[in-house]
């Protein structure tokens, strides 16, 4: 039994729907979403280091470098506005979040 | 089954188990703190596909600054988990059978498409170190292609990234009105006469008017 290509897109595709599962299941605490998309970030980047590793190219590790930039440029953002958002509502519940005006 | 086989498995176990624990942990902390487990694992399966500097680079960055501000806030935050929770497993089944869905779905396309491309094609560059008779290094080809190629790319990463942090900190900046601190500056500037006041007394005190009430009381007789 030999490792293929497909080994690694498959773990890159379950990992994937278990997030998908989880903003589902979590849909009303915010941060646990952040957790999820962090999750399908990492999911994406599998498959890029897959196909790198059995396509013999570079450009797929590059990419996955600037996915992790922007990913943590999207978290610090997030958080940010989750703190901000718990010290106007008292609550990280996504329902309440119905009104503009903070 | 070899030891790069064996050590797949094990690392995809313990991934998906600490993926399926992040998405249902009823504390935060505990999914924080198994998103990390889960970032290790896939530092390690990326480790078997040769890619040494972004598995590094996963736990460096992702575990050693990501993770770490993901703690912070959910621990200073004082999240009321058990409201948020109502309701948390009615969805479940439409989302278990979802995401079944697109798992196996999707297994089923890579697996059929992807299966004849059982050995890993040889990177060019990693071919001309072994003709040169030199160790082939992933991270001296990582940044020889984005010092070359992706230079443009590179510093608008570099611009995205300090963009994040203004806007962090901006978003998160605050004055505090209730606070009782006071502006070191004008602490060092202060004068003698900013903080006491000399009041000039008379040395003995005017004569009392006459108490009201005896005048009231006469009058009643």
């Amino acid at each position: 039994m030999i490792l293929t290509l497909g080994h690694f897109l498959t773990l890159g595709a379950i990992l994937f729907a278990l997030s998908v599962v989880g903003i589902f299941l979590n849909r009303r605490n915010l941060i646990v979403l952040l957790m999820a998309i962090e999750l399908m970030l990492l999911a994406v980047n599998m498959n890029f280091v897959a196909f790198s590793h059995y396509l013999g190219d570079m450009h797929g590790q590059v990419f996955v470098f600037f996915i992790l930039t922007v990913a943590a440029a999207e978290s610090a953002i997030g958080l940010a506005i989750l703190v901000l958002l718990f010290r106007n509502k008292e609550s990280i519940n996504v329902e309440e979040l119905n009104a503009l005006k903070g | 089954m070899d030891v790069r086989t064996a050590l797949f498995y094990l690392f995809s176990a313990v991934l998906l188990f600490a993926a399926f624990r992040v998405i249902t942990a009823r504390n935060p902390v505990y999914a924080a703190l198994f998103l990390v487990l889960t970032f290790f694992q896939a530092a390690g399966v990326w480790m078997l596909l040769r890619a040494e500097f972004l598995a590094i680079t996963l736990v460096l960055v992702y575990v050693g600054a990501v993770m770490v501000l993901f703690l912070f806030v959910v621990m200073m935050l004082d999240i009321d988990v058990s409201h948020l929770r109502a309701g948390f497993w009615k969805h479940f089944p439409l989302a278990a059978t979802i995401g079944a869905l697109i798992a196996l779905e999707m297994a089923a396309v890579l697996m059929g498409g992807f299966r004849p491309t059982e050995e890993p094609r040889v990177m060019p560059a990693a071919a001309a170190a072994a003709q040169a008779g030199v160790q082939f290094s992933n991270t001296k080809e990582l940044g020889r292609l984005l010092y070359s190629e992706y230079i443009y790319p590179l510093q608008v990463a570099a611009v995205i990234l300090v963009v994040a942090i203004v806007a962090a900190i901006a978003l998160t900046l605050r004055h505090r009105k209730d606070t009782k601190a006071i502006d070191p500056a004008l602490a060092v500037r202060v004068k003698a006469r900013d903080r006491l006041q000399i009041v000039k007394l008379p040395p003995v005190r005017p004569a009392q008017p006459e108490a009201a009430p005896s005048a009231a009381v006469e009058t009643k007789a």
